[in-house]
């Protein structure tokens, strides 16, 4: 992966740069010794490093705006950070650039229960802000599985999933409101607690802008009442195709579960071997959750169990009590892990039609043997969204590469079947030059257009979610 | 009136325009301030595409008849969740409400509160720009992160960003069941604390309006037992706020078309506010008519001609937008902050330079 060569002007201003910073932040928030700035040199896509110019921790959204209007003046390209735990090197900084971490912009602001939201400052973590509501019975939904580390403001750059979206959608659904810096320094408000926009949807498209558009520093979020209770099953099937069949069938039949997690073999088997869950060992297996009260719940297990059986699943296992339905879900919250206990993984993102979910596994696994790496596969089935774990060796030359490139094969085939590049974790710098094979040129253009007017002069995270070809004339003027 | 009937054929059109023009789907909606130039219709870019029921998406041709797309997912036992409004009644219009349109003016119904608005439920589109290019966005699964967002950005955009010529949706399973909690004689101040008391609960209210003076309604959807159950546990848990009642009566349709305010005389106002701030906001409104939807969070009210409600709002976050008046001159959108109109008019000028695409119709 390509980054621009740094601005030798703004590297050799980097004094002046940073005495400037100092002005309107403490000293303590200024991060510029080589030493410290190592540990903003990457986020959670490893294989990719470069320490930033310097790092600041501005505390309010008035500190925020005192950087970007320095940053503006002198030229110089700021990265938006939250906790750094992007898989697609959207955090990554470039040697010539200022990260912008809010981790200290973490207070609640306001809640309110009648109307059901919760205002918070972008750096707090994103199951903090479930913390906050949880013991008047509400929850803030999207639930990425780095929830416990993840910030807002990367999961609103990310417009960021999780397991239990099927129902309760992604972030942008979930997003009421924001405050947001302009590169140029100045504040915006957008959106409230009331629902939706009196003029153009601006919060939609700032929503998933990977840190391109603007520095958000709060935002107005939906909270929802936890529902009375929950439960998944368990069931095996002996082919991808059948347990593709049945998450279709169960979708068609009218009910909404909130969650349809899909593993394979080599996931399973992975996972059995660390975390010991006792799933069987079969070529597929879902786990389905329902919500409800008891009665609603076995209802809805009823009828999902009824259209497992008519796919002969090898294995059926409902959970009778919250001990049985924690097992249910520990191979599947430990999967990554799992994978990473046999190798260094790459982990892909991209969506695709459910129809066509047994023709992609088949062609992943030819792949599979023809790059030579192995990969297991742990997805969200009701929407499309796989999570190909591909494993290599990090310490083995030319073995990175070759994941990468089977990766985009993968990616490419996601696209081809009429699906996306990524359904959840962003271009960032990973899926930037893979952009041609979902977007014509003058798609792309049109996005280009949106940054021109929030970021004239190209300075807000530059080289990130579109190939560098196309935005070098850009990011040079 | 220049009528298209294919995206190839519309880019032409665009490209080749030398005057400003008028775009409209079914023409149903028509309130806007009168906008100059040709007529545009998309109504002859028609039919759906592609309907998968297993994976909840639907694509259709921008001109595409609302009926013809609801009545395909009723035939699989699934809709649109937003639950689009029909303006005919409302407006007196006459003519075939569009998907498209429905898309340009992020059309919504009363389960917006529950199910999210057109644009949550939007996932691809495309459209032809004011330059004449034909731009995609999004595409035909539910989660899609790939790029800038502009399928949000196109919903609500009223055609002045561009002209759609396609339109993909998530859509829900059809609920086989439908009860409404009923409660009678409540203040508005008080009906909306009732709502929000059933909004929090676990129980998954999809509509919660008050029709002051009449009652205060809570739908509830779903399978048949687990709808019966939820109404008692509603019933149990608003006791305290006066006479409840359970019925099956279906009244959403008339909620969702305001269609209280069609006979009747005067300006309508659709207002998206906090809940707990409507009461108060309608007290300051001297309104010759209300109707509270959304839980309290959306107000239709209906006023005397002329009288523009938003110098009652300030102060109050939210936005009103203006449905139907006899005095054009109206602003229909809400004036924005000067640093957000910069930001949409800078989008408008990108997407459309010659300002040629319902050029007033936002701003
Ligand atoms: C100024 C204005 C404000 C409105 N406000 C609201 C509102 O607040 N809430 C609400 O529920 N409904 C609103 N509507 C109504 C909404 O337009 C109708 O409900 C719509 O669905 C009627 O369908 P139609 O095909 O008859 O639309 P039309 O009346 O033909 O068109 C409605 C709008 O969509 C645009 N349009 C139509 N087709 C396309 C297309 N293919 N590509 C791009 N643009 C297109 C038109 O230019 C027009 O602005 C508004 C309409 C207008 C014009
Ligand atoms: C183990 C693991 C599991 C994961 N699981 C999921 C999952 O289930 N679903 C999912 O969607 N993602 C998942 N992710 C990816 C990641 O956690 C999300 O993308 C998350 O939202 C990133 O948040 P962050 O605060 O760490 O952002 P960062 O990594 O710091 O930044 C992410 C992007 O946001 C931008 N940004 C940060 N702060 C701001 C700001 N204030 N204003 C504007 N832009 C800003 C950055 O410039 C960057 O482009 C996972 C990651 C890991 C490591």
């Amino acid at each position: 992966m390509e980054m621009p060569n740094p601005n030798a002007a703004i590297l050799s201003r980097k004094a002046e740069i940073v005495a400037r910073l100092k002005e309107v932040l403490p000293a303590d928030a200024v991060i510029s010794d080589p030493t410290e700035t190592r540990a903003y040199e990457c986020d959670a896509l490893t294989a990719y490093k470069c320490p930033p110019l310097c790092a600041v921790l501005p505390a309010s959204t008035d500190e925020v705006a005192a950087v970007l209007r320095i940053c503006h003046e002198m030229g110089v390209p700021v990265v938006p950070r939250g906790s750094g735990t992007s898989l697609a090197g959207g955090a990554l900084p470039t040697a010539d650039s200022v990260i912008l971490g809010v981790a200290k912009l973490n207070e609640v602001l306001e809640t309110d229960f009648d109307n059901r939201f919760i205002r918070v400052q972008s750096g707090r973590t994103n199951l903090s802000v479930t913390g906050a509501v949880e013991e008047e019975g509400f929850f803030y939904a999207p639930d990425p599985s780095s929830q416990l580390a993840c910030a807002i403001a990367g999961n609103i750059a990310m417009n960021s999933g999780g397991a239990h979206c099927l129902k309760y959608g992604v972030t942008t659904n979930n997003l009421l409101g924001v405050t947001m810096v302009t590169m140029e320094g100045e504040v915006v408000q957008i959106g409230g607690a009331h629902m939706d926009a009196g003029g153009l949807d601006l919060l939609g498209v700032i929503c998933g802008s990977e840190g391109q558009l603007g520095v958000v520093t709060e935002a107005t979020l939906r909270i929802l009442p936890k529902p009375e209770g929950a439960r998944p099953v368990l069931i095996g099937f002996d082919s991808n195709e059948v347990a593709g069949a049945c998450v279709s069938d169960i979708i068609r039949a009218g009910v909404l579960p909130v969650a349809i997690e899909f593993m394979d073999r080599p996931c399973i088997r992975a996972t059995e071997a660390f975390a010991g869950a006792g799933y069987p060992d079969c070529e597929a297996l879902l786990i389905v959750e329902v919500e409800g009260s008891d009665a609603e719940i076995d209802a809805q297990l009823a009828l999902i169990l009824d259209i497992a059986r008519t796919h002969n699943p090898v294995e059926l296992r409902e959970a009778q009590s919250a001990d049985e339905a924690a097992r249910i879900w520990l191979g599947r919250k430990s999967a990554f892990g799992a994978m990473g206990q046999i190798n260094d993984y790459m982990c892909l993102d991209g969506t695709i039609p459910v129809s066509a979910l047994p023709l992609v596994l088949r062609r992943i696994g030819e792949m599979s043997a023809e790059f030579g790496l192995e990969v297991g596969n742990v997805f969200h089935a009701g929407d499309g969204n796989m999570h190909p774990l591909i494993l290599f060796d990090a310490n083995k030359p030319g073995d990175l590469e070759k994941c990468e490139a089977f990766g985009a094969e993968i990616l490419k085939l996601c696209v081809e079947v009429g699906g996306c590049l990524t359904g959840e974790h962003g271009v960032g710098i990973e899926k930037r030059d893979l952009m041609t094979t979902q977007y014509t040129d003058t798609d792309m253009e049109a996005q280009l257009r949106v940054k021109d007017v929030f970021d004239p002069n190209w300075l807000l995270n530059p080289a990130k979610v579109f190939p560098l070809a196309h935005t070098e004339s850009r990011r040079a003027g | 009136m220049i009528t298209v009937s294919s995206e190839t054929e519309l880019a032409k059109v665009i490209a080749g325009a030398e005057a400003p023009l008028r775009v409209i789907g079914g023409g149903t909606r028509g309130f806007a301030k009168a906008v100059t130039g040709d007529v545009l219709s998309t109504a002859g870019m028609s039919g759906i595409e592609l309907y998968e029921p297993g994976a909840l998406t639907i694509v259709a041709k921008a001109g595409t008849p609302v009926a013809e797309v609801e009545a395909a997912l009723a035939a699989e036992g699934q809709r649109l969740p937003f639950e689009p409004m029909d303006h005919r009644a409302l407006l007196g219009t006459e003519g075939i409400p569009t998907i498209g349109s429905v898309v340009a003016a992020n059309v919504s119904g009363p389960r917006r509160m529950q199910a999210g608005a057109c644009r949550d439920s939007l996932i691809g589109v495309r459209f032809v720009d004011g330059r004449g290019d034909v731009i995609k966005n999004g595409g035909r699964v539910m989660k899609n992160v790939t790029g800038y967002d502009l399928v949000k950005l196109m919903a609500g955009s009223y055609g002045t960003l561009g002209v759609l010529t396609e339109v993909s949706f998530k859509v829900l399973p059809a609920t086989p069941a439908q009860l409404n909690v009923v409660v009678r004689g409540l203040s508005d101040a008080v009906a909306v604390q009732a709502m929000a008391r059933a909004l929090g609960s676990p129980f998954e209210v999809s509509g919660a309006a008050h029709l002051p003076g009449e009652m205060t309604m809570l739908r509830l959807e779903g399978f048949e037992n687990s709808v019966l159950y939820r109404a008692a546990q509603l019933t149990d848990l608003l006791q305290e706020f006066g006479e409840i009642s359970v019925d099956e009566a279906d009244l959403w349709a008339q909620v969702r078309d305001v269609t209280a305010f069609a006979a009747q005389d005067g300006d309508v106002w659709r207002i998206s506010v906090k809940p707990s701030d409507a009461p108060k906001l309608v007290e300051k409104l001297s309104v010759k008519s209300v109707l509270y939807d959304w839980g309290g969070g959306l107000i239709w009210a209906l006023t005397v001609p002329g009288k523009d409600v938003r110098a009652a709002m300030v102060g109050t976050g939210g936005h009103a937008t203006r449905v139907r008046a006899s005095d054009r001159d109206l602003p229909v959108f809400h004036p924005e902050p000067a640093s957000l109109a910069a930001i949409s008019a800078g989008l408008r000028a990108q997407f459309d330079p010659r300002g040629i695409l319902n050029p007033g119709v936002m701003g």
